[in-house]
């Protein structure tokens, strides 16, 4: 019976994958599970942005890009699963949108020589190219974000921290985890008091975690979290009492799922980002005219222009950017995976290659090189209007405290290569 | 008709006990073996091993593992995810050196286990912490064992997400298994070949069946069994309930932590314990063994194809051959994953593993009806 099981799944496998001479950008999706809220409007845009290419541009460079979606339910087997399924295809870039299946991944990919972009989130200390040859984290990780909120709360104290209490609300994960040693180094760097709060998956039950915020009363917070962690928080923190524009979340805290369920007591809680917010952007009347009112958008369709929407986006626009990047280098429109990775590791973000993409100030400007797979690190500030239902950017791009950082990136990265043996060095 | 058993005479007691009696099943079970072992290597690639051959090996070593726990001593555990993160955590440890640490200071540190032992300290490790959480066994059964084996599973995850040293102080209690390998072949890390991981999954996966299937008919399962079926009766023939509720706990347990060391170190390759080893873990494998059948060996292979296979099997069919949409396949898988489980369970409700031996009994009369 078994046997019988695998040739059929590994027949229909064969029977379903014709050799395409596409490009090929397998998505690993979460459209269910528990954190499919966050999984659903990042999959869309970044779906979205490829049929856009499709549509109106005939692809990249002449060749059409194929996106294929596999379902990982934010499961570490499943994506394991998915990659294996898809690796075959012809696939550029991964973008499994999950810690968990970033760490799994990252050797496998590199084993298998096609790179992996993990936007925002994954391991941090991948934006050291010379052990990380495959994996781009570019352009901000962890531990710019925790760096930005500190920078931020440092604008707003008159450049003193000292003596104020600060808490960590984190998703007691790898990923929750990340942010710790860097905000350890600049507690002790700044002067203020770190106390840290983890919440266990998928995160409903906070209350002893706000109770203790109650009593201890520290001057800000802040929260890494991810799928329904994120609502907990922000209505616990009304809840307590908490002043909101003293709650900051990185930028997987900081969607509209997020704030909605707690209605106009979340007025004034920010978040982190990379990139832009909102739908005023050339490129949504593209998307418009070729995706939308072709019937040809992603999912339901209905999350145009939220946050993760545009993350997906982002997203897709740099991969994409990257694999004309590939095709110029090598003078073939037909790229490979190896390709792929010396576009993205050239890569090169300018306002004016934004603003030709219909996306002006839609990100911060950065370069990729083989020492540096993390970009810039450039992180700006949103705050959510309760009554306008809308997040806005109220600070620019700022520089992030790469003094701090890139030690630990180093730290990190070396006993990395120190346990596979891996010889650091760029090709 | 395939199953004659005319002229299949046993002349020795062992002949009578073995485990294939008939003399056909005996040869089938040997083409099986050696399929298995000579030629599957040859023609799997990645997709084969990763998705598909590799978690059956792997959950049939721990639904052997929890099969002999609770469907030949019954004394219902739900603490197999718990049970297998101490064998992933064992084995990682024991695969980076263990170090021993006193007052801040590094008492010693072993030298680094080849993976074969590193995997077998991780089934040892897992055999003394599954006595001591089997303890309470003793004293109470049924559901109140359940919650005592529930408390272990969410302890030994807190445990190993809150205690730094089990996973290296890494910044991100990730823990990650390096390339290790036997007589030169690699067996962990993103560099291996197919057929090395799989033929090493399966060597365990054997050694577990075998051993599981001859400590079940020996002495030691008739001792399970008898505590099973009622323990009070038990106790009076001579049964020592403390020795037997405590070696099926240290058993299923080795069998358990073996499972967990080779899901991490050759199947994953990294593991975060919350997400890997969590209550869905548990239940995962014991569905497994309920729908497999339980207090059968062969039952727990069923299961594990069931639930590893079938939804890979409706992922392909629903994606790759239909074309839905990613998150309609995924909700039908667990509708339809769920709905066999209700039909089967109405149908047979001793598992796939009565079925089987329905059917075998029925080829054994044919062409008569009794």
């Amino acid at each position: 019976m078994k046997y019988k099981l695998g040739t059929m799944a590994v027949a229909g496998l064969m029977a379903a994958s014709p050799v395409m001479a596409d490009l090929v950008f397998p998505s690993l999706s979460y459209r269910t599970g528990p954190y499919a809220a966050g999984g659903i409007p990042f999959a869309d845009g970044y779906a979205d942005y490829f049929t856009m290419l499709n549509e109106r541009d005939g692809g990249i460079g002449g060749v059409m890009a194929k996106v294929i979606e596999c379902e990982t339910g934010y499961n570490t087997e499943k994506g394991v699963e998915c990659y294996e399924s898809t690796k075959g295809e012809g696939s550029l870039v991964y973008q499994p949108l999950s810690t968990g299946i970033t760490y799994q991944l990252i050797p496998k990919t590199t084993a298998d020589g096609i790179p992996m972009h993990t936007m925002g989130y994954g391991r941090t200390s991948a934006a050291n190219g010379e052990v990380f040859s495959h994996t781009f984290n570019y352009p901000a990780n962890y531990w710019n974000g925790a760096s930005g909120a500190i920078n931020y709360l440092l604008a707003e104290n008159g450049g003193d921290l000292s003596g104020k209490k600060i808490a960590l609300v984190y998703h007691n994960s790898a990923y929750g985890k990340e942010p710790i040693r860097t905000l350890e180094e600049l507690a002790e760097k700044h002067g203020f008091e770190l106390s840290l709060l983890p919440v266990d998956h998928p995160g409903q039950e906070q209350k002893s975690q706000w109770l203790q915020i109650r009593r201890d009363r520290p001057d800000n917070v802040i929260m890494y979290g991810w799928g329904v962690m994120n609502q907990v928080a922000v209505q616990e923190a009304a809840n307590v009492r908490f002043p909101m524009e003293n709650f900051i979340g990185i930028w997987w805290s900081g969607s509209e799922n997020d704030v909605l369920a707690a209605g106009d007591a979340a007025n004034g809680y920010k978040a982190l980002t990379f990139h832009g917010v909102g739908s005023d952007f050339p490129v949504f009347d593209d998307i418009q005219a070729h995706v939308v009112d072709k019937g040809l958008a992603a999912g339901a369709g209905d999350q145009i222009g939220t946050v993760l929407y545009n993350r997906g986006l982002y997203a897709a626009m740099l991969a994409a950017e990257a694999a004309k990047t590939a095709q110029e280098i090598h003078g073939t429109a037909d790229i490979t995976p190896a390709m792929m990775r010396d576009g993205m590791e050239a890569l090169e973000i300018t306002e004016a290659k934004m603003a030709e993409l219909g996306l002006p100030n839609f990100g911060p400007e950065f370069n990729v090189s083989c020492e540096n797979h993390g970009g810039t690190g450039l992180v700006g500030m949103t705050q959510w209007d309760a009554t306008a239902k809308e997040w806005t950017l109220i600070s620019d791009f700022a520089p992030t405290d790469m003094e701090v950082i890139q030690p630990l990136i180093e730290e990190d990265s070396a006993a990395y290569a120190a346990e596979n043996n891996i010889e650091p060095g760029c090709k | 008709m395939f199953y004659r058993e005319a002229g299949d005479f046993s002349t020795t007691y062992a002949e009578d006990q073995q485990t294939f009696p008939i003399k056909f099943d005996r040869y089938r079970y040997y083409v099986v073996l050696f399929i298995a072992i000579f030629v599957v290597p040859f023609v799997i690639n990645d997709y084969w091993v990763n998705s598909l051959l590799l978690p059956f090996l792997i959950y049939a070593i721990a639904a052997i593992g929890l099969n002999i726990l609770v469907g030949y001593c019954g004394q219902v555990s739900l603490g197999t995810g718990g049970f297998m993160a101490v064998g992933a955590y064992a084995c990682y440890k024991f695969m980076t050196g263990v170090d021993i640490w006193w007052g801040g200071e590094l008492l010693f540190q072993l030298p680094e286990f080849n993976i074969v032992f590193s995997v077998i300290m991780g089934g040892v490790m897992t055999a003394l912490v599954g006595v001591l959480f089997g303890l309470p066994s003793l004293r109470i059964k049924g559901f109140y064992l359940a919650v005592a084996t529930l408390a272990a599973q969410f302890f030994l995850v807190w445990l190993f997400n809150r205690v730094s040293w089990f996973y290296n102080y890494s910044a991100s209690g990730q823990i990650n298994a390096p390339e290790r390998d036997i007589f030169g072949v690699l067996i962990t890390g993103p560099s291996t070949q197919p057929w090395a991981t799989y033929l090493f999954c399966l060597f365990f996966t054997i050694v577990c069946a075998v051993v599981a299937r001859n400590l079940t008919r020996g002495s030691t399962g008739r001792k399970w069994m008898a505590i099973r079926d009622m323990d009070i009766a038990a106790e009076i023939i001579g049964v020592n309930p403390l020795r037997a509720k405590l070696t099926a706990f240290a058993v299923s347990s080795f069998f358990i932590g073996i499972s967990g060391a080779l899901f991490f170190s050759v199947y994953l390759g990294a593991v975060e314990v919350g997400e890997a080893f969590g209550i869905q873990k548990s239940f995962l494998v014991l569905f497994m063994i309920i729908i497999g059948g339980l207090g059968s060996i062969f039952g727990s292979f069923a299961g594990a194809a069931f639930l590893v296979l079938l939804p890979v099997l409706l992922k392909v069919v629903g994606v790759d051959w239909l074309g839905w949409p990613t998150d309609i396949v995924a909700h039908l898988q667990l509708v339809i994953v769920g709905l066999l489980i209700i039909v089967f369970l109405i149908a047979e409700p001793h598992g796939i593993a009565q079925l089987w031996r329905v059917a075998k009994e029925k080829l054994r009369l044919w062409p008569f009806p009794h």
